[in-house]
């Protein structure tokens, strides 16, 4: 299977191909392909990734074809087998197949099911590729691929405009993003005339040689990229607006794969970001930045998903904070986000069981009572409530902590400031994932009239059960296997141990006392229930309530000025240099009306224009002799 | 008295032309023999053969070409690696392009009519009108291709001279056989005719004076004698000069393009496919064989001239081209500018400008034969409607082949992931790596110039509502099917993955003097 990773690749992305091709044709059996598709990846995923673990170089790489060469340039269309992008494999296929049998069900009565399944193929292609390139080009060419698959699937919907605006709220913010990477890639080769990662003289093998100044830039501009696509400050806006997509977009690609891609793209870059301690701090600030944003506005959000998403952005603040941290924490940002690809595709998916037996409600003030009437829904919830918000022995507990331990590690004063948003954020999560939790499935009924809430059928359940015995043991399985299998990615990065601040045995009990305060609070004020209509509150709640003003921010300080760059930028195309190309065109138009006149269709003229043809070469031809 | 020695010839070597000849010979008794209800079916199937089979004996020639035995009959004909590219391009082209040729789906009885001189709108131009068609077309296609075919592998000027005839002769004819349009199609032919006669005299003449500077007319003799002859050069530049202007008219150069657009639209629509693909490759690779083996060393001399002459006809196309009404004529000057492109490419001079030229030759036969095709589809109750405004709004009603149209539109005009971006690249590549950058500068401006008329079609097509007289586009039958297939993948492969091509070209590109 090690030589020929392709298929990985190749098997969803023609399989969405036909999907669309197809048209109609395809309709009734469409979506088993789909379902088929990233299965099958699986399978041989796991071949490779079994095969891999039985060789000692741990790296397989293969050079399909030559992909761009020009110049200096050449660049193969080449991919890289590796414990890294291993894992990713087994995650993006096991998780997707997982929620594409979902969508079977969850999609059954949308009449663009095969379209569906085609953009959700293509993701997984373009997902895969990503990760299995073995250089930044091909990193790129899947990171716009899954940009592409995203848009189309936020506003698959496109007749409502929230959904048709949340797509392009994505696909604008992702350009922003997507500009830095580019630029990075750029600079890359400019330095070191070589995008690949290893051998050859890669770019990781010769980052020593650039100056601190330049690696502080690359990395910026690489961190930019991963902001973007993973929805981290200052980008993270499009990401809970991205809710308007069908549930099994938002629970795959918005929650367990695509989004994390950013954490992957650090993950992945280790040698340069552990060149530059700066920039190591720059990565942390923004995980913690994200981390506590995230937090505070999922805990006064109402809609089911965009808490979910809040949260998202707050857990993927958490796994930028284990990657800036570098040495040790990389490998723990990476079993936090596998955990958390579990247990978050599991709530996504739980949330669009609930929104299924409850006419696409969304607000949580509008539920209630419902552990009940879905009792496999509520259990499976269940457990990925414990996991997030880490209850031992749940698989967020062996993740998160670590992470937090870490951040205690640093060794300075900074210890302190992350350590201490780390900790925070954790009690955080257990209120308002505890406020979610207790408002839809416990307390009064809220429901609106008409309401008869029932269990989903078994192809939308089994996906659930399934993801939620992952959430319940991934993490216990992966903390110390998941780790050392990482240890050939990472063994280069030099590790500068500090004694943490506090010591370890401490933060494990502040960490569990501040998450059972924060649940109980919750808890508490919540279990009889919440009035109908968001109430009038203080400035904070209100604050967090409109996002933090980022949104405001965004359109006061980008869109505004923006709009009058367009304008002005408009009136000099339409004055300036429309006038010139008008101009030159008029001119060819006019040279071209009066050439014509000559092609009078007379031989006679013809064979004239012919010989005066000739008396010109022929002179012309003594002439250069003569001159 | 002397013993007369016959010279040595090797019929294998030959076989290619030789088996299209006799297919032709085979094809004109069948006219006599065969009932005509099977007749175009048997003709047709005849000439697919020939083909088929001529290029089969190119392609196992292929490896054994070695600098002993590529010349044969005397040194009159050089089958060598360029040769038998340009053989095997010309068979490829020439058996897409035939497939037009048998189409009987489109219109009763096919695109042809048997007798071409017979007067306009007379009693018997009426009968012939809806007569069951002419089949006298495949042989004289043969013979033409057998001609190209030897017009490319001439290895003096005088056996050149007769391939010109050869091919030449049969074309004419073929132009005044359009079923529709009589006037314009006998107009076009008699037109292309004159000229055409006269271009001939021009090129005979040229022999005539460097026979007079060389005493000699093969090649190697006249690379000799440039080399190293004491004798005053004027007669090699006259002679280069008039030389030069008969192989021009072919490749439709300006000034000498003047009956390309009138040829183009008058003569039946498959014709001018063939022409617009077989013709300019086979003149362009009579061309790059006197420039490079013939007369290189008077490269310091002609290369300003003709590249005075490349701008021109890159000018005279793409602007032209804007103010074209017709699509059959729009195309016509297309074919002028991209004849300047290719000129580009060979006044480059070095291997690369070789290559390049193959490259572009192949890839620009694919996508022109597969617009004309689709021209031919576009029809209304007079046959078709090749004027512009006639295929406003054309994608609303046929989206597939508006759709294919596009493509090859932008492939004329050199967009990326077309074969038409690959082509132009790699000619203006080599003119740089040959120093005449001036001429890629005027290949690009006149590019953007002429990607105006393809995208007005485009725009044309797309954005316009379709009026009361868009026609709709005629369902093709399985031949024309195949070759808008067949040119349009080649089209897209060719732009996607050139490297199999690109090699073969590279390999191709090494003459034998």
């Amino acid at each position: 299977m090690l030589t020929s990773l392709w298929l990985l690749i190749a098997i969803p992305f023609v399989s969405g191909g036909l999907l669309l091709l197809l048209g109609r044709r395809a309709d009734r059996w469409g979506h088993w392909l789909g379902v088929l598709a990233p299965a099958v990846s699986f399978v041989l995923g796991l071949i490779a990734f079994v095969q891999l673990g039985g060789r000692s170089d741990k790296a397989v790489e293969q050079n399909l074809w030559s992909f761009i060469a020009v110049g200096d340039l050449k660049i193969d269309f080449g991919l890289l087998f590796d414990p890294l992008s291993g894992v990713f494999v087994l995650l993006i296929t096991g998780v997707g197949s997982l929620i594409h049998l979902y969508a079977v069900g969850y999609m059954a009565h949308d009449e663009r099911r095969r379209t569906f399944f085609g953009y959700f193929n293509i993701f997984v292609a373009a997902m895969l590729l990503l990760v299995l390139g073995n250089n930044y080009v091909m990193l790129y060419l899947g990171w716009e691929g899954v940009g592409l698959a995203s848009y189309l699937l936020i506003s698959f919907w496109f007749n409502r405009p929230s959904a048709a605006t949340a797509g392009k709220k994505a696909f604008i913010m992702n350009r922003v993003g997507d500009a830095g990477f580019a630029l990075a890639i750029f600079l890359l080769f400019k330095e070191l005339g070589t995008v690949k990662y290893t051998g050859d003289g890669g770019v990781f093998e010769s980052v020593g040689q650039l100056s601190q100044g330049t690696v502080l830039m690359v990395g910026i501009l690489l961190l930019l990229g991963a902001c973007g696509k993973s929805g981290q400050f200052p980008l993270q806006a499009w990401l809970p607006d991205a809710m308007e997509g069908p549930t099994p977009v938002s629970a795959l690609i918005h929650a367990a794969t695509m989004v994390t891609a950013g954490v992957y793209l650090i993950a992945r870059s280790n040698p340069i970001f552990s060149a530059n301690p700066t920039l190591q701090v720059i990565v942390v600030s923004v995980g913690a930045i994200t981390l506590l944003i995230g937090c505070i506005i999922g805990a006064a959000k109402d809609d089911i998903k965009r808490v979910l998403a809040w949260s998202t952005v707050s857990q993927i603040g958490y796994m930028f904070l284990g990657v800036g941290l570098g040495g040790g924490a990389y490998a723990l940002a990476i079993i936090h986000l596998l955990a958390h690809g579990f247990f978050k595709a599991n709530m996504f998916l739980g949330a669009g069981s609930v929104m299924h037996g409850m006419q696409d409600q969304v607000d949580i003030r509008r539920f209630g009572g419902l552990s009940k009437h879905m009792k496999i829904t509520w259990l499976t919830f269940m457990m990925g409530w414990l996991a997030i918000i880490g209850i031992p022995p749940l698989s967020g507990y062996f993740t998160k902590e670590p992470i937090i331990a870490a951040a205690f590690e640093r060794g300075d004063w900074t210890s302190w400031l992350f350590g201490g948003a780390a900790l925070l954020g954790a009690g955080l999560t257990a209120f308002y994932m505890t406020r979610l939790f207790v408002l839809t499935f416990h307390g009064p009924k809220r429901w609106t009239e008409g309401q008869h809430p029932h269990e989903s059928p078994a192809i939308m359940w089994i996906p659930l059960v399934l993801l939620a015995i992952g959430s319940v043991v991934a993490g216990f399985l992966m903390k110390t296997s998941v780790v050392t299998w990482l240890n050939p990615v990472f063994e280069g990065v030099e590790t500068a141990h500090h004694e943490s601040v506090i010591p370890h045995s401490l933060i494990n009990i502040l960490g569990i006392a501040f998450t059972v305060i924060g649940a109980g609070l919750a808890w508490m004020l919540f279990q009889r229930g919440t009035a109908l209509m968001p109430e009038p509150a203080g400035p904070v709640v209100t604050a967090a309530r409109n996002n933090l003003y980022t949104d405001a921010f965004n359109e006061v300080v980008f869109e505004k000025p923006g709009r009058w760059l367009t304008r002005a930028l408009v009136y000099v195309d339409n004055k300036g240099v429309d006038g010139l190309v008008n101009g030159l065109a008029a001119l060819v138009g006019g040279g071209s009306g009066r050439l014509r006149r000559l092609q009078t269709g007379f031989v006679r003229s013809y064979a004239l224009s012919m010989l005066a043809g000739g008396v010109l070469v022929l002179g012309a031809l003594l002439a250069v002799r003569l001159g | 008295m002397p013993e007369l020695k016959l010279p040595d010839i090797d019929y294998a070597a030959l076989l290619p032309m030789l088996i299209l000849f006799g297919a032709a010979c085979v094809g004109v008794l069948i006219e006599g023999f065969v009932p005509r209800s099977v007749r175009n079916m048997v003709q047709l199937v005849l000439s697919l053969a020939a083909m088929v089979a001529a290029l089969v004996f190119v392609i196992r020639r292929a490896g054994e070409v070695t600098a002993e035995n590529a010349a044969t009959i005397g040194g009159a004909i050089m089958i060598d690696n360029m040769g038998l590219f340009m053989e095997g391009a010309l068979l490829v082209l020439g058996l897409v392009s035939l497939l037009l040729f048998g189409e009987r789906t489109l219109e009763r009885g096919g695109a042809f009519v048997p007798h071409a001189a017979v007067t306009v709108g007379s009693e018997r131009d009426r009968e012939q009108a809806v007569d069951s068609g002419a089949t006298e077309v495949y042989p004289l296609a043969l013979f033409s291709l057998g001609g190209m075919l030897m017009f490319v592998t001439a290895n003096d000027l005088l056996t050149m001279f007769v391939a010109l005839e050869v091919f030449s002769l049969p074309l004419y004819l073929m132009c005044a056989l359009a079923r529709r349009k009589r006037l314009l199609s006998q107009e076009s032919a008699l037109k292309y005719f004159l000229l055409g006669a006269y271009a001939s005299a021009f090129f005979l003449f040229g022999v005539a004076m460097i026979y007079g500077f060389a005493k000699g007319v093969d090649f190697r003799a006249i690379h000799e004698a440039v080399r190293g002859s004491e004798t005053s050069p004027t007669l090699l530049l006259i002679g280069l000069a008039l030389v030069a202007i008969g192989l021009l008219f072919k490749i439709a150069a300006a000034p000498f393009h003047v009956w390309t657009p009138d040829v183009y639209q008058g003569a039946p629509t498959p014709v001018t496919a063939f022409m617009a693909a077989c013709t300019k490759a086979a003149a362009f690779g009579a061309l790059l064989r006197v420039l490079y083996v013939g007369f290189d060393g008077a490269k310091w001399h002609f290369t300003p001239v003709l590249g005075a002459v490349a701008v021109l006809t890159m000018l005279v196309g793409a602007v032209l081209a804007v103010t074209q009404t017709d699509l059959k004529r729009l195309l016509a000057y297309s074919s002028v500018a991209n004849a300047g492109y290719l000129m580009v490419g060979l006044l480059g001079g070095n291997k690369d400008g070789l290559s390049s030229t193959l490259f572009y030759l192949v890839a620009y036969g694919f996508t022109v034969i597969a617009a004309f095709a689709l021209v031919s589809l576009v029809r209304d109750a007079d046959g078709e409607a090749t004027h512009l405004s006639r295929w406003a709004g054309l994608g609303r009603r046929s989206p597939l082949f508006a759709g294919i149209f596009t493509f090859l539109l932008l492939a004329f005009a050199g967009i990326p992931l077309t074969s038409g971006f690959m082509a132009k690249f790699g000619v203006f590549g080599a003119a740089i790596a040959g120093d005449q950058t001036w001429l890629v500068i005027f290949g690009v401006l006149t590019s953007i110039v002429l990607a105006f008329p393809y995208l007005r079609v485009v725009v044309m097509m797309w954005l316009s509502e379709p009026g009361e007289t868009t026609p709709s586009v005629s369902i093709p039958g399985v031949l024309t099917s195949a070759v808008l297939g067949i040119g349009t993948v080649a089209t897209l492969l060719l732009g996607v993955l050139p490297g199999p091509l690109l090699e073969l070209a590279d390999q191709a590109s090494s003459f034998i003097r």
